[in-house]
């Protein structure tokens, strides 16, 4: 326990970069998302198709295929991307198709009446989205939304296979010096755990503050 | 209400609508003058919500005119005769004219009466917070809801949320008000406290087009009824004579299917 403990400050490099890719792999997810999933809930087929097919195949191969291919296979095509960012970029596509598909599902339940409503005092599409439709399916977006954060996280352990000193590369290293397995994975798995467990929290408070919607 | 123009403030002509074989609309003909209350009955899949929902294009036609004030609300006109859709400020700008309540209410849930009928005022009228509080806590004192400004939707009765959905729609100054069977969704007792507020519109000259199965409410505001049936206009013309005194021979079947005590032929 007391090894555990004094790893603490070797782990702390890892941890905040496994903080920043989680944090940036959400924002960006985030934002691709809402748009692209809009696109495939309003748009025409020309819009329609291109997401439903990013989104049907990112989906449809493992992460770990997609991180590969970014690190290994865009200097191919001329781009040379370090791990850090290979692991953004390959973990924020592939959450976003996550995320097109929690906004679609969430947009979707709003009655269409909704959408009558707001087109009837005069309210553009964008209006229609941000004052009407978004804030009502925030509800039906935030706890599966919450869910895909947590996934990506703990999904980030993934990145230490391309070299990124995350937590669990650093917990790793640390195993490396001291030969002592066991109180190092667990206190990876407690402090992965900790993040988890604040975000879920988070999610329950939030949809405690969205709850005027009759179910 | 002021009389800015003779002109009729709809007018159709050959309005055609299908949805694959079916002929909802089929060659639709009307004007609709300022300060004029026209109400619109006809059996349920007759085309009577349809027409009402092209008016404000929450439903798109195929065929024909439909001028609001004078102005095209599907398509713009590019000189040549060819047709294009109108993008989306455009049609929010005519909507915006155009007042709407609806059977279901469709209030927004995640707002307070109040804020109801702000949000039109605030970001399409562009007024301020403060008047457009001002506007709200006057239309829903004239629809009767001064304690329940701060409420949400689902707080509120069918017909107090019904009342909410008329101010909404009056707040925004509208040049005509269209209303879709706005008491079939309300409980028997809770119709009178709505049509009450529609008299008090009518009274004040609000044009109106109504489309309704209360046909009492109807004979006493309308000063036209129009009887569509098979996606046609069958019959139109004054309430007495569309309703009281019915000669074409299906608006009679659907009148005494409605009411089969009622004997048509003598009531007043």
């Amino acid at each position: 326990m007391e090894l555990a403990l004094n790893s603490l400050p070797f782990l702390w490099d890892g941890l905040m970069t496994t903080l920043q890719v989680s944090f940036l792999v959400v924002v960006l997810a985030l934002a691709a998302g809402v748009v692209l999933g809009v696109g495939v809930t309003y748009g025409t087929a020309v819009v329609y198709w291109p997401i439903r097919l990013y989104s049907d195949f990112m989906r449809g191969i493992p992460i770990l295929v997609l991180m590969f291919f970014v690190y290994y296979g865009f200097p191919v095509i001329g781009l040379n991307l370090d791990s850090f960012w290979a692991a953004v970029v390959a973990m924020a596509a592939f959450k976003t198709a996550h995320v097109i598909e929690i906004v679609r599902g969430a947009v979707q339940s709003i009655a269409i009446g909704q959408t009558d409503a707001g087109k009837a005092i005069g309210l553009t599409f964008v209006q229609r989205l941000v004052y009407v439709i978004f804030p009502q399916a925030a509800r039906r977006f935030l706890p599966p939304w919450i869910n895909a954060v947590t996934e990506a996280v703990k999904g980030t352990s993934l990145i230490s296979l391309i070299g990124v000193v995350d937590l669990m590369l650093a917990v790793q290293k640390v195993i490396g010096r001291t030969y002592e397995p066991m109180p190092l994975y667990i206190m990876g798995a407690i402090i992965y755990f900790l993040i988890n467990y604040n975000l879920s929290s988070l999610s329950r408070m939030l949809e405690r503050r969205f709850s005027y919607i009759r179910e | 209400m002021t009389e800015t123009s003779k002109e009729p403030i709809v007018q159709i002509r050959g309005l055609g609508k299908s949805f694959g074989d079916l002929r909802v609309l089929d060659g639709i003909d009307l004007d609709i003058h300022r300060g004029t209350v026209v109400s619109i009955i006809g059996p349920s899949g007759s085309g009577k919500t349809t027409l009402l929902r092209c008016i404000n294009l929450l439903e798109t036609y195929d065929e024909g005119s439909l001028k609001v004030d004078g102005v095209e609300v599907g398509y713009q006109d590019s000189g040549n005769g060819a047709r294009r859709p109108r993008g989306d400020r455009e049609l929010a700008g005519i909507r915006a004219d155009i007042g709407m309540v609806f059977q279901m209410f469709n209030l927004f849930p995640h707002l307070t009466a109040a804020e109801n009928v702000m949000l039109g005022l605030r970001k399409v009228r562009r007024k301020s917070r403060d008047e457009a509080r001002a506007i709200a806590e006057d239309w829903l004192a004239v629809v009767g809801l001064t304690d329940k400004l701060d409420s949400l939707p689902l707080q509120l009765s069918g017909g107090q949320q019904q009342r909410v959905g008329i101010a909404r729609a009056v707040a925004m100054d509208p040049k005509l008000l269209l209303l879709d069977e706005i008491t079939s969704a309300l409980d028997p007792e809770l119709v009178g406290e709505v049509l009450a507020v529609v008299r008090k519109l009518a009274d004040e000259g609000m044009t109106m087009i109504v489309v309704t199965h209360e046909m009492a409410f109807a004979r006493e505001i309308s000063d036209a009824v129009l009887f569509i049936d098979g996606g046609r206009i069958q019959v139109a013309g004054p309430p007495r004579e569309v309703l009281v005194d019915p000669t074409h021979e299906r608006l009679k079947g659907f009148l005494s299917r409605l009411n089969p005590e009622h004997n048509w032929e003598n009531a007043q």
